[in-house]
């Protein structure tokens, strides 16, 4: 307490000598520490070796090789995968050949909707078992994965479910078809969600899929195979194959695939649209970003404040829209920095599995690695460094504290560069024009936030901002019927809503 | 009058900017009469140098031209067509000459290159009310998506030319507010002077429209790997150039257009991004 | 930037109050983010005591008589019947029950709480200013106050005046408070906003600077008289007022969210709040209260459920 206030309370109670007012006891402040949450682990039952789904049988891989996947938050093997060889890719590819033209394509559209509305069915009924799978393999808080990743999924099968035997309705005057099989290579940062994104508007519209997770985190989508079986779809319609780099391109690569359909890295991003460009294939691509997030000084501070928050470290800021630019106006730009160091003093950092933590593991050694090698880096640039969390690190695992990098020159690598995780770069602006070309000073566009409470301030900063997604005094929301994707550098194509069906037709 | 009189032998020259510049290479190239020795014209043959012009120039137009309301550019594409009314018998008139058409076709060609222009023109405000959506999202939320125009598209005309076809094109580029770098070879590339024209006089803001003759085989490689054209636009049926294309525009992830359907709402979007906007609902 | 939004003070020295915008749906989600935390275990036990000492515990019905209110006052001593306290008093784990923080009642009725209060720790609240509508001159709002102080209140909570608010009138519900400061003499006093009439976010939030610069030790949501009452983004709106207050002035102004908070599941989700948001100096009940009538019960079924892993049946508590 500060000695201006006791000095203020002793004077009263000196005043009050000749009355009957009671002398308060000054208890000592409640201590207030979260004893550990932990959710159960029971729920999910991980097998120890995980074999490839491959025409709605689960296969050895015909190299017999597996490898492990880690839990992130203590750096311990939860299993074995299969990886899956071009041999198997093309086993895969031929299912899912076969389904497309034997079945998948015959049956009628409201039939096909119908399979879709069981997945989203089933996804609800074993929301919490995906949920704990998903966060052991991947490291987001438990919190997340329960109430963002999961329902999303869910959601995301049963808005494209609808769409099945109503595609007249979305491309009005036109016939459209099914493109065939479509080739999906997914990342690991939201690795069902990812899968839900590529599989549920391939399967509305017709489509067979065959479907790489990322090396690091393919547990729940082999866990969504099982989900798939349950929902009786034919054999082939959907197929797992596990593995790295090799499988991914082996899928890429195979001449029987009609689409391919990227989320990750702009590097690999690259590499495959070569890849592709010898070919009739259609591809879309969901890649990185360097989204900037302008705070005007007529902005609704406090939530602008959990907005940056929730922009950067949300997942562990392991998010292609990360708002990792923050774009304060000068003038407000000391108090607001304050503001966040405070916000970021009570994020707690810890066991993802634990219903409290806010900012879980990050994935692997290796991103952990790059992380610390971009903060490094930044460091010895001298940029101002500040880093906070509310609880000491865990001390196995993969962990990094949210940070941040004041005052940031625009030509900083920190401030041009994905570094993909809890990492915010900030600088200051003087006018609106600054701000947005600012923002758009980027070879990105996938996301930008903007917060101001002056209407037509918003209108025209989201009008001039060159990105896919315009968070609006919001940030990093998500939902099915919304379209996602970005310019230039950050991609091709949109995944969600009405739009996000095109990428899957060919219109006649 | 007793010796023929000699015609004037023009030099079509290059439409960047607004202005009409040789090239800098000081290079041309001859546009032969159809079916004959004589030459039509001399035209300037572009080099790397003047794309780049042309890039800046276009990357400039872009600015203005996408500021534009959409009724105000569905106006100025209208206003293309009048002017090519204007000149209708000069343009068929080039296309007997350069291509050989028939006076009845060449004709044809024409009037179906005004009629490409009224449908862009009629489509400019209309078609982000057929493309955009408003969603229905789970939350207290207005979201909507709504087209915006790619950027500057690199337009390169590949193939036997048809002066309406590649009006189609280049009004379906300009109708969502892009800007346009487009190259043409002999013999279409004779219109270009024609064309510059008619866009120089149809309050198209400069820069927007920018229009080369040359080596399409020269300029294909700057093209595609241009970091400021954000698409591109190919006219023509060689693979190995749609698969280099492919390859090139992946340094910059270029949307590249190969596939193409005239006169449609298709070929107006393949030109845009989609934008979604959040913004909360409350008091 | 904005229109300048000022009251007088003193003097006529101008005191200006800086327009704070509030996006409703951020706070709103924000707010959301504390029922999420999960606690559990020694931090549950700690935090329900911690609760018990912080309820004002709170009687405001005209059919409120000395009867019902010396009852009020027995509970407020005696939260359990003896069995009961004495189950959980013999478990290892268990700790000595707190009194609640004070009892809150109408003037009229606080003669009969002071005296069943007589030697005790708990405080003796009363409602003032025409409680709950404020529609009174000031000077009968001011006597209505010297009264309730008279009779042995020794914190008094006092409605802002919403008629002059919503008409514009700053400075007239300045002043008041003022007066109402003064006629409380060492009285504690806590300012309601009646956030349920203000709507607003930005309005409570201006209400919220405007009450504690004309000195109010706490500002509270509600009178519980409208609905809503308090609700977590409300009290986080408040909790971010206090909070910018005291970097600006030093001094620490208490929180009550008062009405609606009936669990003590809900009641934690606050503490978390004001953890999170204030931090743990703000823990205490001279900075932080529930204006609640029905929580007690929950929370003393908690901690018995908590100490003794046995669930409670109702009949066990008393009912008032």
């Amino acid at each position: 307490m500060l000695d201006k206030e006791k000095d203020k309370k002793k004077k009263k109670h000196s005043k009050s000598a000749n009355k009957t007012v009671k002398v308060k006891t000054h208890k000592a402040p409640f201590e207030f520490e979260y004893s550990d949450a932990p959710e159960s682990r029971d729920i999910v039952k991980i097998k120890e070796r995980n074999l490839l789904y491959i025409n709605g049988q689960w296969q050895e891989p015909s190299e017999g090789s597996f490898f492990p996947t880690l839990n992130p938050a203590d750096g311990e093997v939860l299993a074995e995968v299969a990886e899956a060889s071009a041999a198997d890719v093309d086993k895969a590819v031929q299912a899912a050949r076969k389904a497309y033209e034997g079945t998948w394509s015959k049956i009628p559209a409201h039939e096909r909707g119908k399979y879709i509305f069981r997945i989203a069915r089933i996804l609800q009924e074993r929301a919490r078992e995906f949920a704990v799978l998903e966060t052991l393999d991947n490291g987001k808080p438990i919190k997340e994965s329960r109430d963002v990743d999961i329902p999303l999924v869910a959601s995301h099968f049963f808005y494209n479910a609808g769409w099945a035997d109503k595609l007249d309705y979305a491309f009005p005057g036109h016939k459209v078809t099914p493109i065939g099989v479509a080739a999906q290579v997914i990342p690991w940062n939201f690795p069902l969600l990812m899968a839900a994104w590529k599989i549920a508007p391939a399967l509305a519209t017709g489509n067979c899929v065959v479907l790489k997770p990322a090396e690091t985190t393919p547990l729940t989508a082999l866990l969504l195979a099982e989900v798939i079986e349950q929902a009786g779809l034919p054999p082939g319609v959907v197929n797992i194959v596990t593995g790295a780099g090799k499988t991914g391109a082996a899928l890429v690569n195979h001449p029987d695939v009609n689409k391919v359909a990227f989320t990750g890295s702009t590097e690999v991003g690259r590499i495959i649209a070569k890849a592709v460009a010898k070919t009739n294939k259609k591809l879309t691509l969901e890649l990185g970003g360097k989204s900037a997030h302008i705070v005007y000084e007529d902005a609704a501070i406090d939530q602008a404040v959990e907005g940056v928050v929730n922009g950067i470290f949300f997942n562990q800021g392991h998010v292609c829209c990360a708002g990792s630019r923050l774009l304060v106006e000068e003038s407000i730009a000391k108090d607001f920095v304050e503001k966040l160091k405070e916000r970021m003093s009570q994020i707690r950092v810890g066991d993802p599995l634990d219903k409290n933590t806010d900012v879980g593991a990050i994935n692997s050694h290796r991103e952990l690695e790059k992380i610390r090698g971009f903060i490094n880096e930044a460091k010895e640039e001298g940029w101002e460094y500040f880093s906070a969390s509310a609880t000491e690190l865990p001390g196995k695992g993969f962990f990094q504290k949210p940070c941040f990098f004041n005052d940031v020159g625009s030509a900083a690598s920190i401030f041009r560069q994905e570094v993909f995780g809890p990492v915010l770069a900030i600088s200051t602006f003087r006018t609106p024009q600054e701000a947005i070309s600012k923002a758009n000073d980027t070879p990105y566009g996938l996301a930008a936030g903007v917060w101001s409470e002056k209407a037509s301030k918003i209108q025209k900063t989201a009008l001039g901002l060159k990105a896919g997604v315009i968070w609006a005094n919001t940030y990093n929301k998500f939902d099915p019927s919304s379209p996602f994707g970005g310019y230039y550098e950050s991609g091709w194509g949109r995944e969600g809503g009405r739009h996000g069906l095109f990428p899957y037709v060919e219109v006649q | 009058m007793s010796a023929k009189e000699q015609p004037v032998i023009k030099t079509i020259k290059l439409f960047i900017n607004g202005e009409f510049p040789r090239t800098e290479s000081g290079r041309s190239f001859a546009v032969p009469i159809h079916g004959s020795e004589h030459i039509y014209a001399n035209l300037c043959q572009a080099s790397r140098k003047d794309l780049r012009a042309a890039v800046e120039a276009a990357k400039e137009g872009l600015k203005s031209w996408s500021g534009k309301t959409a009724f105000n550019r569905a106006q100025i594409l209208y206003r293309m067509a009048e002017m090519l009314e204007g000149k209708k018998q000069e343009a068929g008139q080039i296309l007997e000459d350069v291509q050989g058409l028939s006076k009845k076709d060449a004709e044809v060609e024409v009037t179906t290159a005004i009629q490409v222009l009224l449908y862009y023109a009629g489509f400019a405000d209309k078609f982000s009310q057929v493309m955009a959506s408003v969603n229905p999202v789970s939350g207290p939320f207005h979201n909507f998506t709504t087209p915006e125009p790619v950027g500057v598209v690199g337009f390169l005309a590949d193939t036997g030319f048809s002066f309406w076809q590649w009006m189609d094109r280049l009004a379906a580029i300009l109708c969502s507010g892009n800007s346009v770098v487009a190259v043409i070879g002999a013999p279409g590339a004779a219109l270009i002077s024609l064309i510059g024209e008619v866009m120089a006089t149809s309050d198209v803001p400069k820069g927007v429209v920018n229009i080369l003759s040359g080596d399409i085989n020269e300029l294909f490689t700057p093209m595609a790997s241009h970091m400021e054209v954000q698409s591109i636009c190919y006219w023509g049926e060689d693979q190995t150039k749609i698969s280099q294309l492919h390859e090139q525009a992946t340094e910059n992830m270029k949307r590249v257009v190969y596939k193409y359907k005239p006169q449609s709402l298709e070929s107006i979007t393949a030109f845009t991004e989609f934008k979604t906007i959040w913004h909360p609902v409350g008091v | 930037m904005f229109q300048e939004r000022f009251v007088r003070g003193h003097g006529g020295k101008k005191i200006p109050i800086p327009y704070y915008p509030i996006d409703q749906v951020g706070a709103d989600e924000r707010a959301q983010f504390f029922t999420k935390r999960s606690i559990k275990k020694e931090s549950k036990i700690n935090a329900l005591y911690t609760i018990i000492s912080m309820i004002d515990l709170t009687t405001l019905e005209g059919a409120d008589t000395p009867g019902k209110v010396k009852q009020m006052c027995a509970k407020a001593r005696f939260p359990v019947p003896r069995g009961v306290y004495q189950d959980i008093a013999n478990h290892p784990k268990a700790k000595a029950l707190p009194s609640v923080a004070a009892v809150c009642v109408y003037p009229s009725m606080v003669p009969h709480a002071a005296e069943a209060l007589e030697g005790t720790d708990i405080q003796v609240a009363s409602v003032a200013t025409a409680f709950p509508s404020g529609q009174l001159p000031i000077d009968l709002k001011v006597a209505d106050v010297e009264r309730a102080v008279e009779f042995g209140a020794t914190e008094i909570d006092m409605v802002i005046n919403r008629g002059a608010f919503l008409s514009g009138d700053y400075q007239t519900v300045f002043d008041e408070i003022i007066q109402i400061k003064e006629a409380c003499g060492d009285a504690h006093l806590k300012v309601i906003l009646e956030t349920g009439e203000l709507v607003t976010y930005d309005r409570v939030h201006f209400a919220s600077q405007l009450s504690m610069l004309a000195g109010a030790d706490f500002i509270k949501t509600s009178t519980g008289k409208v609905q809503p009452a308090a609700t977590l983004p409300v009290t986080l709106v408040m909790l971010n007022a206090i909070k910018d207050y005291y970097k600006h002035t030093g001094v620490k102004v208490g929180m009550k969210p008062a009405g609606g908070i009936r669990t003590a599941k809900q009641a934690i989700a606050y503490l978390c709040m004001v953890n999170e948001v204030l931090g743990s100096d703000w823990l205490t009940p001279d900075l932080f209260r529930f204006g609640a009538s029905t929580l007690l019960n929950d929370v003393l079924k908690q901690i018995y459920k908590q100490v003794t892993g046995r669930y409670y049946y109702d009949k066990i508590f008393s009912l008032d």
